[in-house]
C-alpha cells in the first residue's frame, strides 16, 4: 500500500465524515423539530410556529441561543469532569454512526468509489455498542462532578439503568447473530435478502427460520431505557430530580447532553432497521409486476413538493409563501432526480433506510407522549426480571430453531 | 492484512477526532461568546431554593454498586455468547447443548441472585433481613 | 448527618436520626410540589421513613385582611385562595355572609350559582387530573384537560369578565344577569364531556403503568381519613360517603339527582377513579340544572351597607377539594370582627405524612398529587 492511496483514503474519509456530521448534527436539530411537532399534535397543539415557517427554523435560533446564554459553573464543581462529560456524551452520540451503512451503492469522491459508510469493519455491531456504552461515562461523571445531590441521584441511577438494560440489549441481538453469523452490518442487511413466500420480506423480524418478533421486542425497549427516554426517563424525571443529572448544566453543555441524547436515538434506530428491519433493502420484491415501487422515492418527494407549494403559497406570512414553495420547487427537482436511470437505483437503498429510521423514531417520540413514566424499583424490576429472560430465552428458543433447521 | 485493517479502521478514528473536535470547539465556542455574570448565589447548587447544605458526595447506597457488579458478571457471560454465535452453524448439536449447559448455570446464579433479593430495588424487610 | 444539619440552622430537627437516614428537601422550589410548598422527608436509602411538611411561603395574611375590610370588600380576596376554584370560594363566602344576615338568594341565582359552581368543580379536577398525570410522566393528559377547562373558563369569562379570579357572586345574590346563552354554552360542554372523560381513561385507567404507579400507594383508611379531618374526593375515595352537598345542602343542590362516587381501598387509584366519576357526576347537575332555570331577580333583599347582628356562623360548601368552611363572627359593625377559613387542602395536606411513610421519594410526587393540593388556600 503506498502512501498516495493511504493519503487519497485520507483524503476521501475525512470529506466523508464532515459530511456525515454536518448531516446528523442536522438531523438531530431537526429531530428535535419533529419531536415537537409530534408531541404538539399528539396534544392538539401546533408546536413551534414562530421561527420560520412551520417553526422550521426553530432549531437554529435554539442552536444560536444555547451558544449565547450565560455559561454558569457552579462552585464546588470537579472542573475537569465537569466539562469532559458533556464532551464524552456528545463526542460518543454522534461517533457512533459512523459505522452504519447507508446504502449498498457506492459514492464518487475525487475518482475515488467508496460505500455509503465511514468505517465498514468486521466487527461494526461490537464496536457500536462498545461506543454507546462507554457513554454510560458521561452520564455518571456529569452526576458526581456537579455537586449537588440530584444530580448524583440522576447520574447515579441512570448509569445503574443503563447498564441493567445493557445486558438485555446486548443479548437481543445474540439471536440475529445466530441467523446470520457476521458481525459486519453490511452483510447483516445483504443476509436478510429474499422474500418469503415470493411476498413476504426475509426481515430479521419476519426470519422464516425464528422470526425475531421477541428480540425486537427486547431490543426496542431497551434501547428506549439505554437513551434514557420515556418511560425510561427517570434520570431527568423532572417531577422527582428536578433535572437529574444535568440539573447543573447550562448554555451548550447542557445542549450537548440534549444532541447527545437525540444522535444516540438516531444511532438506535439506524441499528433496529438494520438488524431487524432489513436496513435498505426495499419491502417490495423486484418482480416485474411491482417495478413501479422503484419509482416510489420520486413518487414520495413529489407528493411532498407539489403539498409544499401548494399549502406554501398560502402561508400566513410573507416570508413563508417564499421559503416553502422554494422548499417545494426543491423537492419536486429532487424528486425528478430521483426518477432519472442512473440515479433511481442509488436511491433506492438510502431511501428505505432512511424511512425505517424515520418510523422508528416516530414510534419512539410516540411512546414518549403516550405512556407515564416508570418507577424507579419497576423499571429494574422490569430490566431484570422480565427483559432479561426474555432475551434469554430468545436465543435459546432462536439457536435451537437454527439447528433444527440445519 | 495489517494494511486493510488500518484502511478499515483509519476512517473510525478519523472520525472520532472530529467529533472529538467539533465537540470541543462548540463547547468552547459558547464558553467564550456566552455571557458570565456569576453571582454567588447564581453559583450554588441547586437544591430548590434552599440554602444547600453540606457537600453533594456522600456515601451513596450500596445498592447501586450490587447493580453494577451484577451487571459485570452477567455482561461477561452474555459477551460470551456473541463469538458463540458467530461460529454456530459450524458447531450444530454440540454448540447447542454446550452453551444450553453454559446458560443454565447463568441461570443458576440468576434464581440465586432473585431469591436473594438483589434484583430488587426496595427488598421488602426479611429480604433485607436475609442479605444481611 | 443529623449533626450536620442541625448545625446549618435551617430548621430545628427533633427527630434523631436513624444510622442510615438521610434528609431529603423538596421543595419550595419544585417542579412538583404544586407551588411553594416544601417537604422535608427523611429517607433510610429511598425508603421515606418520615415527612414534614414547611408551609407559609404564600401566606397573605387573607384572614387578617378580612376584619379590615367591609363584608363586600372582602370577597374578591377568598378568589385569591384557591385559585384553581374561585368560583367555589366565592360561593362559600357569600352564603356564609348570607346566613349571618339572615337573608337568602333568590332561586334564580340559586341555580346559577349551582351550575357555576359545578363547572368549576370540574375544571378543578381537570387541572387536578392533568397535573397529577405530569408528575407521574403521562405529559398528553395536561393538554387534554386544559382544553376542556378552556371552555368552562370562557363560559365564565362571558358571564363575569374574568376567567381565573372570577368574583361572581355577590352577598344576597348574584352580580351580574346570566348572559342570554349561558344554558346553551353549558350544554354544548356537556354533551361532549362525557366523551372527554372517556378519553382520559382510555389514557390512563387501564395504562399498566398508571396502575403500576397508583395502585396500593398512599393508602389512607377510612378511620384515619376521619380522624385527620380529610375531606372531599380524598376522603370518599377511602369508603365514606360524606358529601356535604348531600348531608346539608346548600344552593340548589337539593333539587337535582347525582350520586356520590366513593372507592374502596383509599389509595392514589381509588382517588384518581373517584374524581373522574365525580366530573360525570357534576356534568349530570348541570344538565339538570339548565333545563329549568326559574325567573326571578337575582339579587335577595340585602341593603347597600351590610351590617350584620352580632354573633358567629359556620357555613361550609363541598369544595372540589373537600369541605370549605367559614367561620365569621360579627360584631355588629360593617366589617367582621373575626374571619376563619378551613381550607380543605390544608387539612388533607395534614394526611400526607401517614399517606407516604414506607413509600419511594417518586411516590411522594404522586400523592402530593393526589392529595389536589393548591398552596394559595393552604397559606392563604
Amino acid at each position: 500500500m503506498n502512501d498516495t492511496i493511504a493519503r487519497s483514503i485520507l483524503v476521501v474519509s475525512l470529506v466523508k465524515v464532515v459530511v456525515l456530521l454536518f448531516l446528523v448534527l442536522t438531523a438531530v436539530a431537526y429531530l428535535v423539530w419533529f419531536e415537537r411537532k409530534v408531541a404538539a399534535h399528539i396534544q392538539g397543539r401546533w408546536g413551534p410556529y414562530r421561527v420560520g415557517p412551520h417553526g422550521l427554523l426553530q432549531p437554529l435560533a435554539d442552536g444560536v441561543k444555547f451558544l449565547l446564554k450565560e455559561d454558569a459553573t457552579p462552585a464546588g464543581v470537579d472542573r475537569f469532569l465537569y466539562f469532559s462529560a458533556p464532551l464524552l456524551t456528545m463526542t460518543l452520540a454522534i461517533s457512533a454512526i459512523a459505522m452504519i451503512p447507508f446504502g449498498p451503492a457506492s459514492i464518487h469522491i475525487f475518482g475515488i468509489a467508496t460505500p455509503l459508510v465511514i468505517a465498514n469493519i468486521s466487527v461494526g455491531l461490537l464496536a457500536i455498542f462498545a461506543i454507546t456504552s462507554v457513554g454510560v461515562y458521561g452520564v455518571a461523571l456529569g452526576g458526581w462532578s456537579s455537586n449537588s445531590k440530584y444530580s448524583l441521584l440522576g447520574g447515579l441511577r441512570s448509569s445503574a439503568q443503563m447498564i441493567s438494560y445493557e445486558l438485555s440489549l446486548t443479548l437481543s441481538v445474540v439471536g440475529i447473530l445466530l441467523l446470520a453469523g457476521t458481525f459486519n452490518l453490511s452483510e447483516l442487511i445483504m443476509r436478510q435478502d429474499g422474500y418469503t413466500w415470493g411476498h413476504l420480506p426475509k426481515w430479521n423480524l419476519l426470519n422464516p427460520t425464528f422470526p425475531q418478533i421477541l428480540g425486537f421486542f427486547c431490543y426496542f425497549v431497551a434501547a428506549i431505557a439505554e437513551t434514557n427516554r420515556a418511560p425510561f426517563d427517570l434520570a431527568e424525571a423532572e417531577s422527582e430530580l428536578v433535572a437529574g443529572y444535568h440539573t447543573e448544566y447550562s448554555s451548550f453543555k447542557f445542549a450537548m447532553f440534549f444532541l447527545g441524547e437525540y444522535a444516540s436515538m438516531i444511532t438506535v434506530a439506524c441499528l433496529a432497521s438494520i438488524l431487524f428491519l432489513g436496513g435498505w433493502l426495499s419491502p417490495f420484491p423486484q418482480t416485474p409486476g411491482l417495478d413501479w415501487t422503484r419509482y416510489l422515492p420520486a413518487g414520495v418527494l413529489a407528493v411532498a413538493g407539489v403539498a409544499l407549494i401548494i399549502h406554501g403559497v398560502r402561508y400566513i406570512n410573507v416570508f413563508g409563501r417564499i421559503a416553502l414553495p422554494v422548499l417545494g420547487v426543491i423537492l419536486g427537482a429532487l424528486s425528478f432526480l430521483c426518477s432519472q436511470p442512473g440515479v433511481i437505483d442509488d436511491i433506492q437503498g438510502p431511501f428505505w433506510f432512511l424511512a425505517k429510521v424515520l418510523f422508528v423514531l416516530f414510534v419512539y417520540v410516540w411512546v414518549r407522549w403516550t405512556l407515564p413514566r416508570f418507577r424507579y424499583d419497576q423499571l429494574m424490576r422490569f430490566g431484570w426480571k422480565v427483559l432479561f429472560p426474555v432475551a434469554l430465552l430468545n436465543v435459546i428458543l432462536t439457536s435451537l430453531a437454527v439447528v433444527m433447521r440445519k | 492484512m495489517s494494511g486493510n485493517l488500518a484502511q478499515a479502521y483509519a476512517p473510525l478514528l478519523i472520525h472520532l477526532l472530529v467529533a472529538l473536535g467539533l465537540s470541543a470547539i462548540l463547547l468552547i465556542l459558547s464558553s467564550l461568546i456566552g455571557q458570565h455574570r456569576p453571582t454567588r448565589e447564581k453559583m450554588q447548587p441547586y437544591e430548590c431554593g434552599i440554602t444547600p447544605v453540606g457537600d453533594a458526595r456522600e456515601p451513596f447506597d450500596v445498592k447501586f454498586y450490587l447493580v453494577a457488579m451484577v451487571f459485570i458478571l452477567f455482561d461477561v457471560e452474555a459477551v460470551f455468547l456473541y463469538p458463540w454465535a458467530y461460529v454456530f452453524r459450524e458447531l450444530r448439536w454440540f454448540g447447542f447443548t454446550e452453551m444450553l449447559l453454559y446458560i443454565l448455570i447463568l441461570l443458576a446464579g440468576y434464581v440465586y441472585l432473585w431469591k436473594k433479593g438483589a434484583l430488587d430495588w426496595n427488598p421488602s424487610k426479611t429480604q433485607r433481613d436475609r442479605q444481611t | 448527618m443529623a449533626e450536620r444539619y442541625k448545625t446549618a440552622g435551617t430548621n430545628v430537627e427533633t427527630t434523631v436520626l436513624g444510622a442510615d437516614e438521610i434528609i431529603l428537601n423538596m421543595g419550595p422550589q419544585h417542579p412538583s410540589t404544586h407551588g411553594v410548598l416544601r417537604v422535608k422527608l427523611r429517607l433510610d436509602g429511598e425508603k421515606v421513613v418520615g415527612s414534614e411538611c414547611v408551609i407559609g411561603y404564600l401566606h397573605r395574611g387573607v384572614e387578617k385582611i378580612a376584619e379590615h375590610r367591609n363584608y363586600q370588600q372582602f370577597a374578591p380576596y377568598v378568589d385569591r385562595m384557591d385559585y384553581v376554584a374561585a368560583v367555589s370560594n366565592g360561593l362559600g363566602y357569600c352564603e356564609a355572609v348570607e346566613k349571618l344576615l339572615g337573608v337568602e338568594a333568590p332561586p334564580r341565582a340559586r341555580v346559577i350559582r349551582t351550575i357555576l359552581t359545578e363547572l368549576q368543580r370540574i375544571a378543578s379536577h381537570l387541572f387536578w387530573l392533568g397535573t397529577h398525570a405530569l408528575d407521574i410522566g403521562a405529559l398528553t393528559p395536561l393538554f387534554y384537560c386544559l382544553r376542556e377547562r378552556e371552555e368552562i373558563l370562557k363560559i365564565f369569562e362571558k358571564y363575569c369578565g374574568a376567567r381565573l379570579t372570577t368574583h361572581a357572586f355577590r352577598i344576597g345574590g348574584m352580580q351580574y344577569e346570566a348572559y342570554d346563552e349561558l344554558e346553551k354554552d353549558v350544554e354544548r360542554f356537556c354533551k361532549d364531556f362525557d366523551k372527554r372523560v372517556d378519553e382520559y381513561e382510555a389514557l390512563l385507567t387501564e395504562n399498566r403503568i398508571w396502575v403500576g404507579r397508583t395502585k396500593g400507594i398512599g393508602v389512607l383508611t377510612a378511620d384515619a381519613a376521619i380522624a385527620m379531618g380529610v375531606t372531599g374526593p380524598v376522603l370518599r375515595a377511602s369508603g365514606v360517603q360524606w358529601d356535604i352537598r348531600k348531608a346539608m345542602p346548600y344552593a340548589a343542590y337539593d333539587q337535582y339527582e347525582f350520586s356520590i362516587p366513593t372507592g374502596k381501598s383509599g389509595d392514589t387509584y381509588d382517588r384518581y377513579l373517584v374524581r373522574l366519576e365525580e366530573m360525570r357526576q357534576s356534568r349530570k347537575i348541570c344538565l339538570q340544572a339548565i333545563e329549568k332555570i326559574p325567573a326571578g331577580p337575582i339579587l335577595g333583599k340585602v341593603g347597600k351597607v351590610l351590617k350584620p347582628p352580632p354573633g358567629e356562623i359556620y357555613h361550609s360548601i363541598e369544595g372540589p377539594k373537600g369541605e370549605l368552611g367559614y367561620y365569621i363572627v360579627s360584631d355588629g359593625t360593617t366589617q367582621p370582627y373575626r374571619v376563619r377559613i378551613r381550607p380543605p387542602s390544608l387539612m388533607n395536606l395534614e394526611a400526607l405524612d401517614q399517606m407516604i411513610r414506607g413509600h419511594l421519594v417518586a411516590d411522594v410526587v404522586a400523592v402530593i398529587g393526589t392529595l389536589d393540593i393548591v398552596l394559595g388556600e393552604v397559606d392563604r
